[in-house]
């Protein structure tokens, strides 16, 4: 839990992102992750605790405390 | 001539495939790769960098469209993460052809042989097109070519060691028993060394460093480019065989005496 600067608190919860515990709000959608962590979510392919998400699911994969995310993209190799 | 290299039902007519790695910048990796000529190009599969997701992306280089993109399994050690990154690039919807590289050592970067076949089984199995990384080894060959492999690819030396072909005899037997696309994969230093691969009989060659780590690299991928192509007519054009003495090229008759 976070207060902000009115006093209402702000729900937050805690998912490991390609190894990195990271805070983020809480009843974000994976869609809504990408979209604060400004990824493109065209360019990218995650995994939710080990699962695959396809792309027309973003929208409705609700994150939760303790979840596991890897967003992986192409880079350059041989 | 239409003479094209043949994959997973699709024919292409260059036979060079490059990697698209150690490029300066996307933008030398886009021009070298024109230059190659290449339509195939290697890419990996890695994470994202969460904390700066603003930098440009290879694909915004490299049109899928007018490249296939053939991502690879680098730095995996065993089958399972081989496997789960091949399953990973299938979701970015460039296809379903991986080049399948399990790695058995660091220092060599020699493929782990037991690990690729138990990869390779299961990603056919799972509709892959399967292109595996070997040693030059024919047994191994013709394993992944009964699991159902769409081609192999003999290393010709080490990865990025430059070394060109180091045992030709085990690519000849391996491209003598293969029924299946033979495409020399890592090793290559420079332009003969393409061109030999291509005058043995191999059907591609797929290279990386000898291009993005020359010292030019755009003019070494056009060399590549030349060399594939002066191998591969060589090839079909069928080479003179070796003798030991001389045979004149002029005629002997009508000499002035």
């Amino acid at each position: 839990m976070a207060v902000c600067e009115y006093g209402f608190f702000i729900s937050s919860m805690n998912i490991k992102i390609n190894g990195e515990e990271k805070e983020i709000t809480s009843g974000l959608s994976l869609a809504g992750l990408l979209e604060e962590l400004q990824i493109r979510p065209a360019r990218v392919v995650v995994e939710h605790n080990r699962s695959i998400v396809s792309r027309d699911l973003y929208g409705t994969t609700m994150l939760a405390e303790g979840d596991t995310l890897e967003i992986v993209h192409f880079v350059g190799g041989g | 001539m239409d003479d094209f290299l043949q994959l997973a039902g699709i024919n292409y007519r260059s036979r060079l495939i490059v990697g698209t790695g150690k490029y300066k910048d996307f933008a030398e990796t886009k021009r070298a790769i024109e230059l190659s000529g290449a339509e195939i190009v290697t890419v990996a599969v890695r994470r994202v960098n969460i904390t700066d997701p603003h930098k440009e992306n290879l694909l915004d280089y490299l049109d899928p469209k007018k490249y296939t993109i053939l991502p690879n399994t680098a730095g995996c050690y065993n089958a399972d993460d081989a496997v789960r990154t091949c399953r990973l690039a299938r979701e970015a919807g460039v296809g379903k052809m991986v080049k399948l590289e399990v790695i058995g050592d660091d220092r060599t970067l020699f493929p782990d042989i037991p690990a690729t076949l138990e990869a390779a089984k299961i990603l056919v199995k799972e509709g892959f097109i399967v292109l595996p990384y070997i040693t030059d080894d024919p047994i191994t060959a013709q394993k992944l070519q009964d699991i159902g492999c769409a081609a192999v690819m003999p290393l010709a030396a080490p990865i990025g060691s430059g070394l060109g072909i180091r045992n030709p005899y085990n690519i000849r037997i391996i491209l003598e028993q293969s029924t299946v696309p033979v495409i020399v994969d890592a090793g290559v230093g420079t332009a003969s060394d393409a061109a030999l691969a291509m005058e043995l009989g191999c059907h591609g060659v797929l290279m990386n460093t000898a291009i993005a780590s020359a010292k030019d690299p755009l003019l070494m991928a056009e060399a590549m480019r030349q060399g594939v192509e002066a191998g591969r007519k060589a090839f079909l054009a069928g080479r003179i065989p070796k003798k030991l003495y001389a045979t004149a090229s002029s005629p002997l008759d009508g000499l002035v005496n």
